[in-house]
């Protein structure tokens, strides 16, 4: 499709049975990869006798909502927890950009005794999984009366974000030449005004970057939600999830669970296909290093 | 008033001008929000672990010293060894199977056409999705009663009853596994095509015109210089499942047996199940010890040049 049709012709056999085997074998693992995604989003709009009957059917005849209006009645309704996981991503983003920008200024521009030391403390945090904290982040929650508290699972999860947004934001104003802030400086140009109206257009892509790292991971994070919120209301949607799965005498509500793991999974994927560049970048930023 | 202001102004631009660096403090003023962050939720927490690991700290309750005595109940706990060794079988097990997925991935799609740059994003779509909604999408896909893969298996006549792969250990492990390689293949895919791009075309030519043949190209060329890709992969695949969790706790919850309990969640069960908190600290520790030991080594490998070994 993509190739030219006189080129296509015109090369040579072992190199188009070379294409017809590279898309065939793409095809393969793309469906290995992708049909999960669609018999789950498939199942979450199929009556309940449809779905038993033919789960790997990707087309029913009857279309209906009623699996996500079962999930209203799951706990405190999974609008309920919808809205949690939005609170605690949109909150976990604007406290990561506001914390990890003016630091990876801080240390692109600015050089001062110990900055490097107070560097490599950061980084290496990297390198200690937070499931070996959690213990004494349950007293410390506990102590600060932050526990089962959205607002204290934000905290932790900025915390988590730091090191790696830290990172991503040096880099991004280390690329700000320098001759461009001393020609801002020479026009009387004030520290504030500089970083606001030079560095962080530049540094923008960086910051779409930290923003997304931290939607995906504060969205999707399991355990320290598990372990740090204990009211039915204050659940995120994983946890949400985990509670259909267990069931309720022992009978599971398949069809309200893909209907939950839609409304889970689905922002993820858009918000993937939309910002695609700024993730991949995050990615090959962390291979270099 | 205007002009002196100006004039103060004018002054201070040229001393900034003639230092080689700016005001040099005030960047530890941009860094003091993170710092305090960083302290408070992760470098004191780390302290409390250490302090925490020597002392009996139930839920409620006094606090009682104990010197090693965690570390040493620790070491004649039968079931976190079970469970250490098991998370190191799965480890194994799942890395190997993570490559053996993605390199031939990342070799397929290291084309520059417009087609491998689409089926990029499609292998890479089950990452962004989290492991408790991946955990319970497959949940239901094997579940024997309205699952696909038993509808799928018993409407084509390929077994006479529906599977029930979570009631053994190695069919539960199975399923794990491939779940986790359908989730995270498209992360070491990225992250070894990364490696594959930075090779120089001109080595490559270079070589077509000397005479080698493909697989020579490959053996001699690829996979030496993507040994720090390698590496990286390795670590990073490596490290989180050491700390596997999610689909434990939701696929197979521990079964059958507690056979599938993994090093995080012996820490989980001990102190948010039985609030053990001190011996959870302990156990914690050894954990951390681990696997910081596992990534320096694996740093220190790959600081060195390909040329060197």
């Amino acid at each position: 499709m993509n190739v030219p049709k006189h080129t296509s012709s015109a090369l040579p056999v072992g190199e188009r049975l070379g294409f017809v085997a590279f898309v065939a074998v793409s095809i393969l693992f793309a469906i290995f990869f992708l049909m999960p995604i669609i018999w789950s989003f498939a199942n979450s709009l199929k009556p309940a006798a449809e779905a038993l009957a033919n789960p790997a059917a990707l087309f029913s005849k009857a279309f209906s909502f009623e699996n996500y209006r079962r999930l209203e009645n799951v706990g405190a309704g999974w609008y309920v927890y919808a809205g949690n996981s939005i609170l605690i991503a949109f909150g976990t983003i604007v406290l990561t950009v506001l914390v990890s920008v003016p630091a990876g200024y801080g240390f692109a521009k600015f050089r001062f005794p110990g900055q490097s030391l107070i560097f490599v403390v950061v980084m290496a945090t990297m390198m200690i999984p937070f499931q070996s904290i959690l213990t004494p982040l349950f007293l410390i929650l506990k102590i600060l009366r932050l526990q089962n508290n959205l607002f204290g699972l934000v905290l932790i999860y900025v915390t988590f974000q730091l090191p790696f947004s830290i990172f991503m934001m040096r880099n991004a104003f280390d690329a700000v030449p320098r001759a461009l802030i001393e020609a801002a400086r020479i026009d009387g140009a004030s520290q504030w005004t500089i970083l606001r109206r030079i560095m962080l257009p530049i540094a923008l892509p960086g910051v779409a970057t930290v923003a997304m790292f931290a939607f995906l991971n504060s969205w999707n994070e399991f355990l320290a939600a598990l372990i740090f919120l204990s009211d039915q209301n204050k659940f995120t949607l994983p946890i949400m999830l985990v509670n259909v799965s267990s069931g309720i005498y022992g009978i599971i509500d398949w069809g309200a669970l893909q209907a939950g793991v839609t409304v889970t999974m689905v922002p993820c994927i858009i918000l993937f296909l939309l910002l695609q560049r700024y993730y991949v970048r995050g990615l090959t930023a962390g291979a270099v290093k | 008033m205007g002009s002196v202001a100006k004039e103060t102004t004018a002054r201070s631009d040229d001393l900034e001008l003639n230092k080689p660096e700016p005001e040099g403090w005030l960047g530890l003023l941009f860094m003091l929000p993170s710092i305090a962050f960083i302290t408070g939720l992760f470098i004191i927490p780390l302290i409390m672990t250490i302090w925490m690991s020597f002392h009996n700290w139930p839920l409620l309750g006094r606090t009682k010293f104990v010197g090693l005595a965690n570390y040493i109940e620790l070491l004649g706990d039968s079931q976190l060894w079970h469970s250490l060794g098991f998370t190191l079988l799965y480890t194994g097990l799942v890395t190997a199977a993570i490559m053996m997925v993605a390199f031939p991935l990342a070799l397929l799609v290291d084309r520059p056409l417009r087609l491998a740059g689409v089926f990029r994003t499609i292998y890479f779509m089950p990452v962004v999705i989290g492991f408790g909604a991946a955990s319970t999408l497959w949940m239901w896909l094997l579940n024997p009663d309205s699952g696909v893969f038993a509808q799928i298996l018993v409407g084509n006549g390929l077994v006479d009853k529906a599977p029930r792969p979570l009631e053994s250990f190695w069919p539960a492990l199975s399923i794990v596994i491939l779940m986790v390689v359908w989730k995270t293949a498209g992360f070491t895919m990225v992250i070894l095509l990364t490696g594959l791009q930075s090779i120089p075309g001109d080595v490559m030519e270079a070589a077509k015109i000397d005479g080698a043949n493909a697989l020579t190209r490959f053996r001699r060329i690829t996979l030496p210089l993507m040994r720090n890709s390698f590496m990286l992969a390795l670590v990073l695949n490596i490290t989180s499942s050491m700390l596997a969790f999610d689909q434990f706790f939701i696929i197979t919850q521990g079964g059958p047996e507690n056979s599938t309990i993994s090093a995080v969640f012996s820490i989980y069960l001990a102190s948010f199940s039985s609030y053990r908190l001190g011996y959870g600290s302990a156990m914690s520790f050894a954990l951390l010890v681990v696997l910081v030991a596992i990534s320096s080594i694996q740093l220190t490998f790959m600081r060195q040049r390909p040329e060197e070994s």
